[in-house]
């Protein structure tokens, strides 16, 4: 075991993962900065930068990755997924469908998400839910450096296409160009067992759809993804003070979900309380309650999402992305229900 | 000077004092940045302001602007309230916006001005401002900044197709500073710009970005051409962003990287250009020296503060008439200072 932070462990796996396999390539905008280990070790064939063009590129890869590559193809931040939007929606996930399960699209499409550090609603979404609505389609999202290494191997070696997500409060690069811009005097809420922890020596992949229980309780199970799983924890070790037993369950894998993980844990605690940055209507948070009353469990439910668009104003923004106390005031009130 | 009989001359002195306006005020955001006060990334409009001085001064009622992330002193041109602007890049509730948008998404109905910060998106923006203006506001145009980073976006390409094929009153400008973000545009761009935009049959005019004078001149030609229906075009003007990419723009950062920093960047990439498997050594050292190269270039045109289109006409002024200019650029600091003192007033109103 090593420590490593997590943006380090997600290029760590890559360089292991491409020193093995030379079908891996990289590509996306200002790849040559973002990834320039990677480009110096590889080779300015194999870390390929683009002009901004995302439905262009994106759907290449798709393509190629239809011709025998493995693309990691970049978009900078989710938000910006919206212009190659048709290449994943129509082509990258359904084409191993559309093949009867003969052509497959081995595709990792990598993203920063979510806020927490004053960047604006076109910059800072989470979008899992909208992208894990899409049959076909892998989304991973990790919390920890372990799991941003383990989990970047697990897209690696996938045969079908996968949806990266990084944090940007986690991932420290991103973090110090979008938030801090090299300024010292501006705080951000990072979760530290996010940032820095350990992690193995050879990177293997952590199987798809694996979630884990971060913190053990009866009271309720709080499941969440990203950076909230670290809300909720620090929102759980309160609620024990105040006598109330929170689980915490990581699901790692927005889609496809553990649900034998989801229901075996609701139908003891018989309490779910879902932490979703992403939005609240139409998504994770709802897909939850429908997986366990769909498997017959009765549970009591609640949920801290975020309702409405991303404020700019930091204030505003942490009143709308889900915070410890809004977890801690609706756990309570889910218990006493 | 000719400039009291010919009323197609500009007045370069109302034209310096917008140009300094905005550089000042954004001074100011910069400081304010600088200190915390304003979160986020800060994308300035430091090196652009003739471009947008010499086009958005003539813009009115009715005419409409589709901006990108740049969006500061096309506002403060268009008479957007400096103090709203302020507060809106300090989250403030009083802010233009509510805080809601923040400096990349700046917002005014009665200026019909738009922002995004979804790079080529002003295009499609002023066809439909434009569209709308067509039937609604007639003789009423429509603007879209972006940079050349954003030429190779397709929704941008396909505005250009859609202005032409409705003969519509949009001005493309194109703010062309050679790089987007780390990456040299030439590098990712195959042919020549203006060729391209030729190819839409879009009318193309390249003018020197740090040219407030022959800007105006030149954009009061084309507004013209365009409120009688002649079609969209295209200016292509070349400028620097004399703060790099944004405010603690990485790459003019690393101009003076402390010791901690240097041996953070250094030792992986001793790693990768050492380690087995990969590629030959000469093509990991293209690698790295074609990263040095933008790092050198961008810190090298920090320095030299080159394309700076405001002490360009200064210099002209002071020696047309260098009274009257300090007269100008003591009103324009006070009026500064005026705005700083109001935004620094508690607000009082909550909400929207």
């Amino acid at each position: 075991m090593r420590t490593m932070g997590f943006a380090d462990a997600i290029e760590d796996a890559l360089m292991q993962a491409m020193a093995k396999d030379e079908n891996i390539i990289i590509m996306g905008e200002d790849i040559q900065g973002l990834r320039l280990n990677l480009r110096i070790r590889f080779g300015r064939d194999r870390v390929l930068p683009t002009p901004i063009s995302e439905a262009g590129f994106v759907g290449a890869a798709v393509a190629a990755a239809m011709g025998g590559l493995h693309p990691v193809v970049e978009v900078m931040l989710v938000d910006f997924i919206g212009v190659p939007m048709d290449a994943i929606l129509n082509h990258a996930a359904k084409i191993e469908r559309f093949s009867g399960g003969r052509w497959k699209v081995p595709l990792v499409i990598r993203a920063a998400c979510g806020g927490g550090y004053g960047d604006g609603g076109q910059h800072e979404q989470s979008l899992w839910g909208l992208l894990a609505h899409i049959p076909g389609l892998v989304v991973l999202v990790p919390s920890t450096p372990a799991d941003a290494g383990g989990l970047m191997m697990t897209a690696l070696t996938h045969d079908g296409p996968v949806i990266y997500l990084e944090h940007k409060l986690l991932s420290d690069y991103w973090l110090n160009s979008l938030g801090g811009g090299s300024r010292n005097n501006i705080r951000f809420d990072v979760p530290p067992e996010g940032v820095r922890g350990e992690v193995p020596k050879i990177w293997e992949p952590i199987p798809i759809g694996q979630g884990v229980i971060r913190k053990n309780g009866e009271d309720l199970t709080i499941i969440s993804v990203g950076v909230s799983v670290h809300r909720a924890i620090e929102a759980a070790r309160v609620l024990e003070r105040n006598g109330i037993s929170a689980q915490v369950i990581d699901l790692r894998t927005v889609t496809p979900l553990d649900k034998q993980l989801i229901i075996g844990c609701v139908s003891k605690t018989g309490r779910m309380l879902v932490v979703d940055e992403d939005y609240q209507g139409f998504g994770l948070s709802g897909e939850l309650a429908a997986v366990v009353l769909e498997a017959g469990v009765s549970m009591k439910y609640s949920r801290v999402c975020t309702e409405d668009t991303i404020p700019f104003s930091r204030q505003l923004e942490y009143q709308t992305l889900p915070n410890v106390e809004r977890i801690i005031e609706v756990a309570e009130e889910l218990v006493t229900r | 000077m000719e400039a009291s009989r010919d009323l197609t001359y500009p007045d370069v002195w109302r034209l310096y004092m917008q140009m300094l306006r905005c550089r000042l005020f954004e001074e100011e955001v910069k400081r304010l940045w600088m200190e915390g006060s304003i979160p986020g990334e800060m994308h300035m409009s430091m090196g652009e302001e003739a471009i947008v001085v010499g086009i958005v001064d003539q813009l009115g009622d009715g005419d409409a602007l589709a901006l990108d992330h740049r969006g500061t002193a096309p506002m403060l041109v268009r008479g957007i309230d400096p103090v709203l602007l302020l507060k809106e890049f300090m989250g403030r509730p009083d802010g233009l916006d509510g805080g809601m948008g923040g400096h990349m998404h700046l917002f005014s109905p009665e200026h019909y001005a738009a922002s995004s910060g979804i790079v080529g998106a002003s295009g499609p923006a002023a066809v439909g401002f434009a569209l709308a203006n067509q039937r609604l506001r007639p003789g009423k145009i429509s603007v879209a900044f972006f940079g050349e980073g954003a030429i190779n976006e397709g929704m941008l390409m396909e505005s250009f197709n859609l202005a032409a094929i409705r003969k519509l009153p949009v001005m493309f400008v194109c703010k062309d500073n050679h790089q987007a973000v780390m990456t040299q545009t030439s590098k990712v761009t195959s042919g020549n710009l203006i060729d391209r935009v030729k190819g839409f049959n879009l009318r193309v005019i390249e003018v020197d970005g740090s040219d407030v004078e022959e800007l105006w001149r030149l954009a009061k030609e084309e507004i013209a051409r365009l409120r009688h229906g002649a079609g969209p075009v295209f200016v292509h003007a070349f400028c620097e962003h004399l703060e790099g990419h944004f405010l603690g723009d990485p790459l003019l950062h690393y101009e003076h990287p402390s010791i901690g920093e240097t041996i953070r960047m250094a030792v992986p990439l001793i790693k990768a250009h050492t380690q087995s498997k990969g590629a030959p050594l000469s093509e990991r050292t293209a690698g790295l020296k074609e990263m040095l190269e933008i790092i050198r270039e961008t810190v090298r045109k920090h320095r030299s503060q080159e394309g700076d289109p405001i002490p360009r006409l200064r210099k002209k002024l002071t020696s047309i008439d260098a009274a009257k200019l300090q007269d100008i650029e003591i009103m324009v600091k006070s009026e500064i200072e005026a705005i700083m003192q109001q935004t620094s007033q508690p607000s009082e109103q909550m909400g929207g």
